[in-house]
């Protein structure tokens, strides 16, 4: 039998995800993932909101938390902090991809 | 299965302390953690040391590790014939799984892990795979055809490899280094508990011809000095097939020219391909070109260094 061909979904053409779907990607507990945002390391669409939800792109940033977490074992506030550099990484790569695109 | 060293993994000796293991485990997670490293084969060399960091972390895996006996690294062996009623609740068969598998059974096992035959249902896990493709295949987008192994529990309570195979559609218009998720196609539920998801690392191979940044593409165009003196109209190859690209006179080396809509289209969104106009000179000319270049230079006032001595006094 063959077998069907499924989807595979870039993050950024889903519209949004709830907090639940961010903490069943994660596979962190959610209390950690509440310091998390807590730090600014995942940011909700509206804080104030009485049910976060969050732009898609956020679970690959969660599950980077989760693995930062297990595989350096650091507490919430040292993953936001590596987060935040990894962050400032992707973005000067992406700038120097560019530059480089563009150089030739 | 095959036998690993976990301690020369891991560069420590045999009878190292849980702290001394916990240091050379965390030097190395430093150096080759996926998330933080760009060494070569990082996600190899850092999978390998958590699985013996997992074990020898663990003072009753560690045991178990160690009545393993030793064994050259890559050497086919079996445990011994006692090690699974000590260790493995009585499981005596150890075929189609590997070193690991058999210490993350023993995890599940303690209650650390998932414990099997529990009523509540529980998540599958994810899966995770890389997936390498070309960037014509990024372009227009394509079918992958993925063969995993998957752990699972087998009826005689041992665990086992199976084969796991996935069909996925990649949409057009992926870049390098992005994640993509298929929904429910990761480790199955238990009691009626969602099935995992798979996560798809893209990688792309890079073009001889286009460098992508985000959706658009850039390209190198080399015209020839008259082409872009009296302008001219020439065709440009672009992913989706030659277009006509009218080179304004008077063009300057270093240009973009914009291709509208003809980079990557993602969703409903295409990007831009711009061409970089580079000017080719002809290394070799004939008497009679000589001759008609001197002709121009005796009669042209264009001086391309005029702004120099200005610019220098500045």
């Amino acid at each position: 039998m063959t077998a069907p061909v499924e989807d595979a979904v870039c993050f950024d053409t889903m519209t949004e995800v709830t907090w639940t779907d961010l903490v069943t990607a994660s596979g962190l507990p959610e209390p950690e993932l509440r310091e998390l945002v807590r730090y600014g390391a995942l940011v909700p669409r509206n804080a104030d909101a009485p049910t976060w939800t969050f732009e898609a792109r956020w679970i690959t940033v969660a599950r980077s938390a989760s693995r930062i977490r297990h595989d350096f074992e650091l507490d919430p506030h040292a993953v936001s902090v590596v987060l935040g550099y990894l962050e400032r990484i992707e973005r000067l790569e992406a700038e120097l991809r560019s530059l480089r695109a563009q150089r030739g | 299965m095959k036998y690993k060293d976990y301690y020369a993994i891991l560069g420590v000796k045999k009878d190292a302390s849980g702290d001394e293991i916990k240091n050379a485990y965390r030097r190395l997670a430093r150096k080759y953690h996926p998330d933080v490293s760009k060494e070569k084969d990082a996600e190899e060399k850092f999978k390998e040391m958590a699985e013996a960091y997992e074990t020898l972390k663990d003072p009753e895996k560690r045991a178990a590790y160690d009545q393993l006996g030793s064994h050259a690294p890559g050497q086919e062996f079996r445990p011994p014939p006692e090690w699974g009623s000590h260790f493995a609740n009585g499981q005596g068969a150890f075929d189609d799984i590997d070193l690991s598998d058999l210490f993350a059974g023993l995890g599940a096992r303690s209650g650390r892990g998932r414990t099997r035959g529990a009523d509540q249902p529980m998540a599958g896990s994810d899966y995770e795979a890389v997936v390498r493709i070309s960037f014509d295949q990024a372009f227009h987008g394509t079918e992958v055809d993925l063969e995993m192994s998957a752990l699972e529990w087998a009826p005689d309570g041992g665990m086992r490899r199976v084969p796991h195979r996935v069909k996925a559609r990649i949409p057009r218009g992926v870049t390098n280094g992005e994640t993509l998720r298929v929904p429910g196609k990761g480790g199955k539920g238990v009691n009626g508990g969602p099935d995992g998801d798979l996560y798809l690392g893209i990688e792309v191979a890079d073009h001889p011809l286009y460098r992508a940044s985000g959706r658009d593409l850039y390209m190198d165009l080399p015209l020839s000095p008259w082409e872009v003196i009296l302008g001219t109209t020439i065709d440009v190859p672009t992913p989706a097939g030659a277009v006509a690209l009218k080179i304004p006179a008077g063009t300057r080396a270093g240009q973009q020219l914009r291709l509208s809509g003809r980079g990557m289209t993602r969703g409903s969104e295409a990007g831009h391909l711009y061409a970089i106009v580079r000017i080719e000179v002809p290394t070799v000319v004939d008497d009679r070109q000589k001759k008609l270049f001197k002709e121009i230079a005796d009669i042209s006032n264009f001086n391309p260094r005029a702004h120099l001595k200005e610019e220098a006094r500045s």
